[in-house]
């Protein structure tokens, strides 16, 4: 796949001193979906808005199909869809003239079949004439998104796309992503949610304190990163963990039940077979066993605490 | 030029006026019906004529606050309106989409400042019509006329634009037109000319800038003038170009615009 978004050396301070980006390098694939996970204050919101054109960087650049995004913003704009974190709409429009408008914005001629049909694929067609203010805020959502894609764009940001809807409405949302990546758009989205990076990305970048800690396909990193638990349920409950098992890495569950063995996938050999044998040696009788592999908010969380821990030192 | 942009801002602004007809139009009327109710009929008729310039006679009061009365509306609905166009979306915050739309700062100005200056013309042509069932009313020039009427409604759109970039609360965006342009407009000879004043309020007064605005629109109905006709054309056109330099930088910059 061809690079649609590039981005070199980004930098970004605010006026009030805060440095919102540091350094940020980072290519995006054509038809990608890339999801960028971090805290609040990550610097994720910024980092989308310098590409789209609404922050101005201090330094570095970006190029959007090829062009400088400041230098040609015409034509980087042109190509970029953009949902707001912030139900940002206005009262007493009509749904379907307010996505008129945004169409117009991005120089498109009106083309009321096309809105029509985004109308009905975003479930607002009998909302057509209504005014923005009357909505829910699922509906105004969902607006935000039609206005985005008004314009028909290669390339579609939605930062935060399910902040506080429900789940039928997020379900909803990643289906019509995977609609959308199916036509070719390439997605970047900021979320809160794990689950919607696990569930719907191809990339995941991983950001803190206005850096790019890593960016990594979703199951090479879940591999990467990820350790995987191996639950042994015993048939009677213990109290300590036999003496013969003290060369592995394993925990007793509180009710005593359950050995909880946590190995690295990454390498070569796991040592189950042996802990497995030493087990039935020491005169334990197994009733069932299971395997479950870290998820990426775990993986997640674990970044996120190390790239702390030099600032923590530090101060 | 993004024309698409451009028609979407300048439609969308005027459906705004079309949403609040009421008060976009009605209320223009019923205050110029007022003013000449008040001013026209119970103070006019006690006053013989203004602007009686070598015993060749001059206006009846009614007659002559008529481009006053208009410049007074077209001051501030102009700024009023393109102030409000532009503070609106930054209030709401929807002000995002035309910062990432492929649109320059020249067609923003258009749209926005366009629909509010075409708002003004409208509101001024209803006074003037409204006016001509109160007074025989007759212009001199009417060239002259339509030129002080578009660039005054065009320069204090851009004004009132301006004020709407800067403001960032409701206070903000009333403050300078109730503060300054008001009473500027009140004391610029709206209602009088400043040789019915005292010599030393006739020297203030030629320090404010809306005099010039109302006596070069008053000349050209009736050819009377405290200033000459061709310096005020000059000091529009001076206002026309620093709003317009302020607007430039403003964009340049992203002043309270792009952070």
């Amino acid at each position: 796949m061809s690079t649609i978004v590039s981005i070199q050396n980004l930098c970004k301070t605010y006026d009030s001193g805060h440095q919102a980006l540091k350094n940020i390098n980072l290519d995006i694939k054509a038809g990608e979906i890339i999801a960028l996970l971090g805290p609040n204050g990550a610097g994720k919101t910024t980092l989308i808005s310098t590409i789209c054109g609404i922050v101005t960087p201090t330094s570095g650049t970006v190029t959007v199909g090829g062009f400088d995004n400041i230098k040609q913003y015409r034509k980087t704009r042109s190509m970029i869809g953009l949902v707001p974190q912030e139900l940002t709409l206005g009262a007493f429009e009509q749904v379907a003239n307010t996505l008129a408008f945004s169409r117009g914005l991005f120089g498109k001629k009106p083309n009321p079949d096309y809105i029509e049909k985004l109308l009905k694929q975003l479930s607002l067609w009998d909302k057509k004439d209504s005014p923005l203010m009357r909505l829910s805020g699922g509906m105004k959502r969902r607006v935000l998104i039609g206005k985005a894609l008004s314009h028909q764009p290669d390339i579609l940001f939605l930062d935060e796309p399910t902040a506080g809807v429900d789940v039928e409405l997020r379900k909803d949302m990643w289906h019509l992503v995977s609609e959308l990546r199916e036509s070719g758009v390439t997605i970047i989205l900021t979320t809160h949610y794990i689950e919607e990076a696990e569930e719907i990305a191809d990339r995941v970048g991983v950001i803190n304190n206005g850096e790019l800690l890593l960016v990594e396909e979703k199951t090479d990193l879940m591999q990467k990163l990820g350790s995987k638990e191996l639950s042994i349920e015993l048939r009677q409950a213990i109290t300590t963990i036999p003496d013969s098992l003290s060369n592995y890495d394993l925990r007793l569950s509180a009710d005593g039940t359950r050995l909880i063995y946590s190995y690295d996938v990454k390498s070569e050999r796991t040592g189950i077979t042996k802990l497995l044998q030493l087990i039935n040696s020491a005169g334990l009788q197994l009733k069932d066993l299971h395997t479950s592999q870290s998820s990426l908010e775990e993986i997640f969380v674990n970044l996120v605490q190390q790239d702390k821990k030099p600032v923590e030192k530090a101060s | 030029m993004n024309w698409q942009a451009i028609s979407v801002i300048y439609k969308s602004e005027m459906l705004r006026t079309r949403n609040t007809l009421l008060q976009s139009i009605a209320s223009p009327v019923i205050s110029t019906c007022l003013y000449f109710v008040v001013f026209g009929s119970a103070i006019g008729s006690r006053i013989q004529t203004v602007g009686d310039i070598d015993g060749q006679g001059g206006v009846s009061y009614g007659v002559f606050i008529v481009p006053g009365l208009m410049m007074l509306s077209l001051l501030t609905q102009s700024i009023s309106n393109a102030s409000f166009g532009i503070y609106f979306p930054k209030f709401t915050g929807t002000i995002y989409e035309i910062l990432s739309a492929p649109i320059s700062f020249l067609e923003v100005i258009i749209g926005f400042v366009g629909a509010a200056a075409t708002k003004s013309l409208i509101i001024g042509t209803i006074i003037l019509i409204t006016a001509s069932f109160f007074v025989d009313l007759k212009i001199a020039h009417p060239l002259w006329m339509l030129s002080f009427f578009i660039l005054t409604c065009v320069t204090f759109s851009l004004f009132g634009f301006i004020i709407g970039m800067w403001a960032d609360n409701f206070e903000k965006l009333q403050l300078i037109p109730l503060l300054v342009i008001t009473p500027l407009v009140f004391l610029g000879g709206s209602f009088y000319t400043i040789d019915m004043l005292p010599p030393l309020w006739q020297k203030i007064s030629l320090l404010n800038p809306v005099l010039y605005l109302i006596s070069g629109f008053r000349w050209s109905f009736f050819e009377i003038s405290d200033v000459n006709h061709a310096t005020s054309l000059l000091m529009v056109l001076a206002f026309l170009f620093i709003c317009l330099g302020i607007v430039w930088w403003m964009f340049r910059s992203g002043y309270k615009l792009r952070q």
